[in-house]
């Protein structure tokens, strides 16, 4: 995946954030989450990413 | 503004002249300049010069009677080096400005990307210069003074500007009073609030962005490279966005966001300004002494006229766009707008081609204006989110990026590239497919041959670069006598094809202003004629 790549999808889900709304945005990202793990289909792959998100808060 | 007890143009480091109103007799003299150029700023003072390097005379106008207060625009990129070389003013601005490739970013101090902006040997010039505003214009009005063809009226206000037959009437004042000056054709570069542009009934339309910024700078001995820092989330200024650039005479711009509870008044008192840059200096580690040099304010905007021509005043600069700073496009753009309408109407007031040419100007520097607010958009997202989801993203990209170098990626700006003008009437298209090479409408590209470039061997017209010399003497002996074509007899294959996608017999037509007309593969010499006839609407 390129740079421009990210950047589509980072903005991609910036949107539908707003679209969502902010009250329903944190349920909106856990469901982008679990559909992404079921395509990313390799649990410890997964379980590094989660991991990884919560470095650094 | 400035620190208390210094006037508007009393700077740590520069010397403002003082220019005199024209004498009376002047004022009252008869049509000499078939056109009027109104605002002598940086845009203004490029359009007058690119007219005059095609034989045509100009009035200049300008209100002030110095030059701008403060440093304003200091980023200039690589396409505009190629605009002030052309204008014959590059050396001055080599000799004094700072060149620079790299941009770091920090996330609340910790460094999360290293950018490097296109460059190598292949380049004349680097990405992008630091030089303040007002040497910029100092350099471009040593070399207004010295020409001839450029008459300029200082403390001189345009206080109307009337259609008449065949022509315009435009209304000044100076000290003396008021006159009439008639013109063919006017250059409205009078600025962001461009009173040409409010008394001809026209707006700008667009968006504003919330986020507001206050530049400041600061004189003071810091050692650290040409590199433009972007601090995002510092301990200084949470939450916010700050930028650090170098200037000459030691000068430092720092620019940095007001919360949004924080009013722009406050905000540009003397004493908050000393405490906000106070706060950037210790967390970039400067303990030092440093003076306050000059501050002020600035919001995002991506605002533009429907069409930068009205009849026959051309529309040039920050009066037919204000884009955000992010991505340093104000000041350059309108350096491109004003070598484009130079040239044109240049041309078309010489005979060197038809007036249809000057119907290309605004759909090519519209267009590249609507590329800059798309990109310059995305930035200004990035540097102040204007809604949750984009604050979320950006929060999270920031922070990934502490860990993952990928996410900081989302955090380069987008520097500027000349505009491509695919679609304006003044190229011819092709469908023909290349290896490389830039396509029809872009800037051409720079190659070094020889301990020279490229570029050194263009003419002052257009440049026919033929690969192989069969090409290239056919092209030649088909010149009527009238073109202003120069022909360039390129060896193929060589380092110079092979960044054109170029085989014997290839050929590009570039334009004056260095962007490319057409390109054929296998070329012949009534093509290229042709397409020179058509781009030059003869």
């Amino acid at each position: 995946m390129t740079d421009n790549d990210i950047e589509t999808i980072y903005e991609a889900i910036a949107r539908e954030i707003d679209t969502v709304g902010e009250d329903k945005s944190e349920l909106f990202l856990a469901k982008l989450a679990l559909l992404l793990a079921r395509e990313v289909d390799d649990r410890d792959r997964v379980l590094a990413c989660v991991s990884g998100a919560s470095a650094s808060l | 503004m400035r620190p208390a007890g210094r006037g508007e143009t009393e700077s740590l480091y520069f010397d403002y002249p003082h220019f005199e109103a024209p004498d009376k007799g002047a004022s009252n003299r008869g049509q000499s300049s078939r056109v009027a150029v109104v605002g002598a700023g940086p845009v203004g003072m490029s359009a007058a010069l690119a007219l005059a390097k095609e034989g045509v005379a100009c009035a200049l106008f300008d209100g002030k009677d110095t030059f701008n207060d403060g440093s304003r625009a200091i980023c200039i990129a690589r396409p505009s080096y190629y605009i002030l070389e052309s204008l014959g003013v590059v050396t001055p601005f080599l000799q004094k400005s700072l060149g620079w490739t790299t941009g770091r970013s920090f996330f609340r101090g910790k460094q999360i990307l290293e950018f490097q902006m296109p460059d190598g040997p292949d380049e004349k010039y680097r990405p992008m210069y630091n030089l303040q505003q007002q040497y910029i214009e100092e350099f471009l009005w040593d070399a207004v003074a010295a020409n001839p063809l450029i008459e300029t009226r200082w403390q001189s206000t345009v206080d109307d500007i009337e259609d008449v037959e065949d022509g315009v009437r435009l209304s000044i004042t100076d000290p003396h009073g008021a006159y009439g000056f008639d013109a063919e054709w006017v250059l409205a570069c009078d600025g962001a609030h461009s009173d040409t542009r409010t008394k001809r009934g026209l707006r700008l339309n667009g968006e504003n962005f919330e986020g507001r910024y206050v530049i400041a700078d600061v004189q003071m001995e810091h050692d650290y490279p040409t590199v433009r820092r972007a601090l995002f989330d510092p301990s200084c200024h949470p939450g916010g966005t700050v930028l650090v650039h170098r200037q000459p005479d030691n000068i430092w711009r720092i620019d940095y966001q007001l919360d949004s509870h924080e009013s722009t008044d406050y905000a540009l008192e003397e004493a908050t300004v000393r405490a906000s840059v106070q706060a950037v200096l210790d967390d970039i580690g400067h303990a030092g002494p440093w003076e306050l040099e000059w501050w002020s304010a600035y919001t995002a905007n991506t605002l533009a006229l429907d069409d930068y021509r009205d009849g026959r005043v051309f529309y040039v600069g920050d009066s037919a766009h204000i884009v955000p700073i992010f991505g340093v496009r104000g000041l350059n753009n309108g350096l491109a707008d004003a070598a484009n309408i130079g040239w044109k109407l240049g041309w078309v007031l010489t005979g060197k081609a038809g007036a249809g040419l000057l119907d290309s100007y605004s759909p090519e520097r519209r267009g590249a204006t609507l590329d800059v607010f798309a990109n310059a958009s995305k930035s200004a997202r990035f540097m102040t989110p204007d809604s949750h989801g984009w604050k979320l993203m950006r929060d999270a990209a920031l922070s990934l990026a502490l860990d993952y170098s990928f996410a900081g990626q989302l955090a380069n700006p987008r520097q500027m590239t000349a505009y491509t003008y695919s679609d304006s009437p003044a190229v011819v298209p092709s469908g023909e497919e290349f290896v490389a090479g830039p396509e029809v409408g872009a800037v051409f590209r720079e190659v070094a041959m020889n301990g020279e470039f490229l570029s050194d061997k263009f003419g002052t017209g257009f440049t026919v670069l033929c690969f192989g010399g069969e090409l290239a003497a056919a092209v030649t002996n088909s010149l009527t006598g009238d073109e202003d074509i120069t022909v360039l007899d390129l060896p193929c294959p060589s380092s110079i094809s092979a960044a054109y996608g170029a085989e014997i017999g290839t050929a590009y037509l570039v334009r004056p202003d260095t962007h490319l007309a057409g390109r054929w593969k296998n070329a012949d010499a009534n093509t290229v004629i042709a397409a020179y006839r058509t781009t030059t609407f003869h």
